[in-house]
């Protein structure tokens, strides 16, 4: 195989050569070292964006497994594929961030025998795990399939509808909980963030989000891998996007509203900014563009309409995280570069991982016709020889 | 009966013995570059800080229901029942939420170490075992500090502030916030000036409550949403059900 040299290529090069010097830096000269993390902020990046966005952005595997499976909404069928793995792998990958940010990562496992039920933190780890493990038999069947195992084949697919309400319930507990989180800390998140309704905006924000990132993905993958757009899978979910954020931005209201917040948040400070851009992006524009028919049906608004959403939703779970504790810390949190090194190369590794499983699994099969000789040679300008992985 | 510590701060001469004989007790480096640090760390668990020719001790609260205790994920935290909350560094995995978590943000981290620990006031609980005070309440010339059954300390404090009501504020911090402290304050001048909130902002509830009230709700919830989802599952595929009987109808089955 010729190996060409593009600027993805070498940016992923790039990309995992400071992520294995940070990664050096983190087990060799410690947290302290590695990021900005201090006794003000125990939390930084890995915990705002790594796992708080994380799971949000791999939320579509059970928007779209719901989707198809409970509400029969048949339409959707073929993309669950990409979107189980995307799931799959964003939940494997938190757990790698995970590694990064425990202090004492090799005691993972005390979570299975020194449980402490009251903990919400418990709470999520045992569902992100037992969830991990569910998404990995949704994402069997590729695999089982590639090597023509048929019975084992069917094993998996008799008990998939109970692996589908396992992950949605399981989905429904750790997503609502990483709001949760956060409830017992009134006095030191900012007032904008703070809220009882907290685990419900967590769920609500990753049913749009999911919604949201397969959109997105779909878009993206049609023009990395050259696959077939399909528009009325689009419009479905633009639909179903615009409801949720609806549905999200309602919330938020009555909950400002009854905290009397609406005063404060009208006010310039430097906490209303952020909060201005969180509602912005997640809200005023997605709303806005998805309100028009000619939004709903065109793939590239819809992309953007869908990139402003993820953005704002983001941007909501940094404020949480990073922005409401700035004023009670004293102090602004900026990572530092080796600590976002690791997010970026974590990221860099999913796009990697993602684009090998496209190659060599069948992720777009029930996508008719399957054209395998067009994907590899798309696949061999995304990603440098396996060789050059540093990680 | 459970122990605890009373700090009159208008007794505090400032002379920092409380921190000596805490760095001492807890085997922590201390000199006068540590003395003159004015903020608590991983290797100073307690500071006493001067505003305006007043003091006022930073410790562990040793809360009645402690944050930390209830969001550990593997209960490296607890309350004994003689009153200090103690970490078990065996158990932690250190995903520091009891940092997060605590109101008064006393779990400080070892950021430098490879294999860090939370590190904490933890009341001396091998000298209370032993019948003894705490270090720095034994090392207290003045009494400011002092150690003994948490009710007798509460009756003690409100006693000077009924008997001398100008010299304080009319409040006993650790009394009521987060439902009740083993370490109580006294103070000339607000408490919020070091660094306490105040107990508008912590309540006067234990704050696991917060998550309690969420968490107590999950095993209820799980059985009803899954007969929810079920639910959902039947009625969205019902209409294949009613497409099939409808076949049969029209082919003059079943009528």
């Amino acid at each position: 195989m010729k190996f060409k040299i593009t600027f993805w290529r070498v940016l992923f090069v790039v990309i995992m050569i400071l992520g294995a010097y940070s990664t050096y830096v983190r087990y060799f000269r410690g947290l302290g070292a590695v990021s900005n993390m201090n006794d003000q902020f125990p939390w930084g990046l890995w915990i705002g964006f790594d796992c708080l966005c994380g799971i949000m952005l791999a939320a579509g595997g059970f928007c779209i497994s719901g989707a198809v499976y409970l509400f029969n909404v048949e339409r959707l069928h073929c993309i669950i594929r990409p979107v189980i793995l995307t799931a799959f792998l964003g939940y494997s990958l938190f757990i790698v961030g995970l590694l990064f940010d425990l202090g004492r990562p090799w005691f993972i496992w005390h979570q299975l025998i020194y449980m402490n039920p009251h903990s919400v933190m418990f709470e999520v780890g045992m569902c992100v795990m037992t969830y991990t493990t569910v998404l990995f038999f949704e994402f069997l069947p590729n695999v089982l399939e590639r090597f023509h195992l048929t019975w084992p084949l069917k094993i998996v697919k008799a008990v998939m509808p109970a692996l589908i309400v396992a992950g949605i319930l399981l989905s429904t507990l750790h997503q609502s909980s990483l709001g949760s989180l956060y409830l017992i800390m009134p006095s030191k998140l900012h007032p904008f963030w703070y809220s009882p309704a907290m685990p419900f905006f967590f769920f609500g924000s990753a049913i749009a989000v999911g919604l949201a990132m397969t959109i997105f993905e779909s878009v993206q993958s049609a023009k990395a891998f050259g696959r077939h757009l399909k528009l009325p899978v689009l419009v479905e979910l633009g639909g179903a996007l615009l409801v949720a954020l609806w549905v999200n931005a309602l919330l938020r209201f009555e909950d400002f509203f009854h905290r009397g917040m609406l005063p404060k948040i009208i006010k310039p400070s430097y906490e209303a900014y952020f909060l201005w851009l969180e509602l912005l992006l997640a809200f005023v524009i997605p709303i806005t563009m998805l309100s028009f028919r000619k939004v709903r049906l065109s793939p590239k608004l819809l992309y953007l309409a869908s990139l402003s959403a993820i953005l704002g939703f983001v941007t909501n779970r940094l404020n949480v995280s990073i922005t409401g504790f700035e004023t009670w810390a004293g102090h602004h949190f900026v990572p530092k570069w080796t600590e976002l090194m690791i997010t970026v190369s974590i990221i860099a590794m999913g796009f990697f991982v993602f684009s090998i499983a496209v190659k060599y699994l069948p992720i777009f099969e029930n996508e008719a016709p399957h054209a395998p000789a067009e994907a590899p040679e798309l696949i061999r300008r995304e990603i440098p020889k396996p060789s050059h992985v540093t990680t | 009966m459970s122990k605890g510590i009373l700090y009159d701060s208008t007794l505090c001469i400032g002379c920092k013995l409380c921190e000596k004989a805490c760095a001492e007790h807890n085997g922590l480096p201390y000199n006068d570059g540590i003395a003159a640090e004015s903020k608590q760390s991983e290797h100073k668990f307690t500071v006493v800080l001067t505003e305006n020719d007043h003091f006022m001790r930073r410790l562990c609260m040793h809360c009645d229901e402690p944050a930390c205790a209830s969001v550990c994920p593997v209960g490296a935290f607890h309350k004994t029942s003689a009153g200090p909350v103690v970490y078990d560094v065996w158990k932690c995995i250190g995903c520091r939420y009891c940092m997060v978590a605590c109101a008064f943000a006393q779990p400080k981290y070892e950021w430098g170490s490879l294999n860090p620990r939370v590190r904490k006031c933890i009341m001396c609980p091998d000298l209370i075992k032993k019948g003894e005070a705490t270090a720095c309440a034994q090392a207290c010339p003045t009494g400011a500090t002092k150690f003994g059954e948490r009710d007798d300390l509460l009756k003690e404090a409100e006693d000077r502030i009924r008997q001398n009501p100008g010299n304080y504020v009319n409040h006993i911090y650790g009394k009521d916030e987060v439902g009740g402290t083993s370490v109580l304050l006294l103070s000339a001048v607000p408490f919020e000036q070091f660094g306490y909130p105040s107990v508008a902002k912590v309540g006067d509830k234990a704050l696991p409550e917060l998550t309690g009230r969420v968490m107590e709700k999950v095993p209820d919830f799980i059985p009803l949403w899954v007969l929810v989802l079920g639910g959902v599952y039947w009625l969205a595929h019902r209409k294949e059900e009613v497409a099939a009987a409808e076949a049969i109808e029209k082919q003059g089955g079943v009528a």
